[in-house]
């Protein structure tokens, strides 16, 4: 095979994922009353953007063949962590960042500790701290409240020259900084190694361990950006037990659909990112076509549904049964 | 030679020591620590009366890990218990608004829709090989989805038959309540159906090695997708019993129990990879985990302080006897 033959199977899903997320979102804007306009495009990108910084988190665990079911929890943690420390002068404002940003780094490494030095399994590991999580978020945050730092959010939150979403521009920076240089570093490759095939990882020497756990806290890291944004578009922080779940939930939709392979070492995070955009403008689509949003949980969890029964297609390249059982 | 003498007092031990697990055996330990701890905050902890009561507040959880347990003796976890616990309960608090024979028909109807939640995670787990994980997360929105347009996304106003109300507060014995003597009968059903049938063989053979079972002759795949049904009705019917106690459904009265019923059987040293365990041991855990809850709030622990105990000390029993084999 010739060169971009490889570079095209390796990069179908998130190729995949690009076309969907193009296709429903022009069925989004045409439709949309106000059409393809910059405003149309700096409220989805800044909805979207919130779940493309989880579901990014989300891969780098899922490439590993683990899964972090706290991810919700930690976004919800730091959202709350923020609604107290990113406020005041520029220079308290930035320590506060660095705080949030920080915590989140932590959470993810303390998932991680446990499921690589402590050998549990990752289901059950990142429920329980996500319990953990969630009771912290409930003590800063009994309820709904707080402020966040207003020029600053609305710096993020707004456009650049008039156009740009600036969430878009922060989204592609933290790729730029911490997908790329993670992705292929020998961390990185550990990771996906690990993911792949961790017996043959480990006889050939990757440091597997250190590659999983730095997965597992660059995870951390990541939600805690997208608990920041969201702190930056509600100006408040809420210790939500709902929300929480439903970014988890979320997040897996979105790296299925961004053509991450749940069974681990395939995919890339640029993939989950289209994916999370696709999977929100398919849950606006509902709004542009007048439906009752009572309807819109149900319509994303169809969608889920659908995207992960997609994988079944698989079987039908299966010639020994036998491989049926992984 | 310390091999030996410690395997010279193992069997000086009674036999039905040596041959307990000895996670089952720390589960117990912990309850008794517990009833210990509690006794020092309240007099009134140990006595009898306060003691049913907590068997009671059990049962519903022992209900839906008794399904749990079965899907995770497969290797497998369920996700969906939340909003199966909510739609057994919705469902048959709605068909008890249709006339005499709603209300007769309201708790197998209620079961019966958790069995077909149960029977969509099983297709997907078991013929489309998703991992179940996935799969029940799927399941558990679009259920969550299909009562949110079914209730107009507020607690629905339809109110617990009579007899889901006696199943659940009910005296037949006078002393035991009712819910007790329903999460014992299923308890004892599941006992009999891992131990003494083909059934129950072939659930542990698949959750130690699925390729192994299926060259052996089990059809697995029809063995976890009904493990998957029975599941998925068990916590409809937990979802009933606990709509009969509050005497109506709620909305989210499910997401209470999916850490609690996963926590239950895996503090019982059922091993979350699948093939071992014990219903001794999910029944240890189930008390233990209630037993937690009750010293907690009779500790007056706010929510959060109770979540984050919870999760703690999931994590330290987990590590204490829940790890995976060192590699290699």
């Amino acid at each position: 095979m010739k060169d971009w033959r490889y570079w095209l199977a390796e990069q179908r899903g998130t190729l995949l994922a690009f076309g969907i997320f193009i296709v429903m979102f022009v069925i989004y804007t045409s439709n949309h009353p106000a059409g393809f306009s910059a405003n149309v495009v700096q409220t989805a990108s800044n909805k979207g953007v919130l779940l493309a910084f989880v579901a990014m988190a989300q891969t780098l665990v899922v490439i590993t063949a683990g899964i972090d079911l706290s991810i919700g929890m930690i976004f919800t943690l730091t959202n709350c962590l923020a609604s107290w420390l990113v406020i005041g002068t520029g220079i308290e404002t930035a320590f506060g960042v660095i705080a949030v940003l920080g915590t989140g780094l932590l959470c993810g490494a303390i998932n991680g500790a446990i499921v690589i030095y402590g050998r549990l399994q990752p289901i059950v590991a990142t429920i329980a701290t996500g319990a953990v999580y969630f009771g912290i978020a409930l003590l800063l945050r009994p309820f709904p409240g707080g402020s966040v730092n207003e020029n600053l959010a609305d710096a993020l939150t707004g456009r650049l020259f008039g156009v740009v979403p600036a969430s878009l521009v922060v989204l592609l920076a933290v790729v730029l900084v911490v997908w790329v240089p993670f992705s292929r570093s020998v961390l990185g490759r550990a990771a996906y190694a690990a993911g792949s095939s961790e017996m043959a990882a480990y006889m050939s020497g990757v440091p597997i361990r250190r590659g999983k756990f730095a997965a597992y806290a660059l995870a951390g890291l990541l939600a805690s950006i997208g608990g920041l944004f969201l702190t930056f578009f509600t100006y408040t922080g809420d210790a939500a037990y709902a929300s929480g779940n439903a970014y988890t939930l979320f997040s897996i939709a979105a790296v299925v659909l961004g053509g991450v392979s749940l069974f681990g070492g395939k995919g890339s995070a640029i993939g989950a990112i289209f994916g999370a955009l696709a999977f929100r403008t398919i849950g606006d689509l509902l709004f542009v076509f007048d439906f009752d949003p009572l309807w819109q949980p149900l319509f994303q969890g169809v969608i889920l549904l659908i995207a992960v029964s997609l994988g079944a297609f698989a079987l039908f390249r299966v010639r020994n049964r036998l491989e049926w059982f992984l | 030679m310390s091999e030996t003498t410690v395997s010279g007092i193992a069997n000086r031990m009674p036999k039905f020591i040596r041959r307990a697990d000895p996670a089952v055996l720390t589960a117990f330990a912990c309850i008794v620590l517990l009833l210990f701890v509690g006794s020092l905050y309240s007099r009134s902890f140990l006595s009898p009366e306060y003691l049913l009561q907590q068997l009671k507040v059990a049962s519903f959880l022992g209900v839906i890990a008794t399904g749990m347990m079965l899907v995770i003796l497969l290797g497998q976890i369920d996700l969906s218990v939340p909003w199966s616990v909510a739609v057994g309960a919705m469902m048959a608090c709605a068909a008890a608004a249709y006339g005499p024979a709603g209300v007769a028909l309201a708790i197998p109807f209620g079961i019966f829709c958790g069995v077909l939640i149960g029977v969509v995670n099983g297709i997907g787990v078991a013929y489309l090989r998703i991992p179940s994980m996935i799969i029940t997360l799927a399941t558990n929105a679009v259920a969550q989805g299909l009562m949110v347009v079914y209730t107009g996304g507020f607690s629905p106003q339809d109110s617990a038959t009579g007899a889901m109300r006696y199943l659940a507060t009910g005296f037949a014995i006078p002393g035991l309540p009712n819910a007790v003597i329903i999460w014992a009968l299923i308890g004892a059903a599941m006992v009999f159906v891992l131990t003494r049938t083909g059934f129950g063989r072939a659930v542990y053979g698949i959750g130690n090695r699925e390729r192994a079972a299926y060259l052996s002759g089990i059809d697995t795949r029809r063995v976890v997708m009904i493990a998957f049904a029975v599941s998925g009705g068990l916590s409809a019917f937990g979802g009933v019993l606990l709509a009969g106690y509050a005497s109506k459904a709620a909305q989210s009265m499910g997401d209470a129990y999916l850490l609690p019923s996963i926590a239950a059987v895996v503090l019982g040293g059922t091993s979350i990879l699948g093939g071992r365990g014990s219903y001794l041991g999910t029944v240890a855990g189930v008390i233990l985990i209630t037993l937690l809850q009750s010293i907690l709030s009779v500790m007056q622990m706010p929510e959060a302080g109770r979540q984050i105990i919870y999760g703690v000390v999931i994590v330290a029993m987990l590590l204490l006897y829940g790890r995976a084999p060192a590699s290699r």
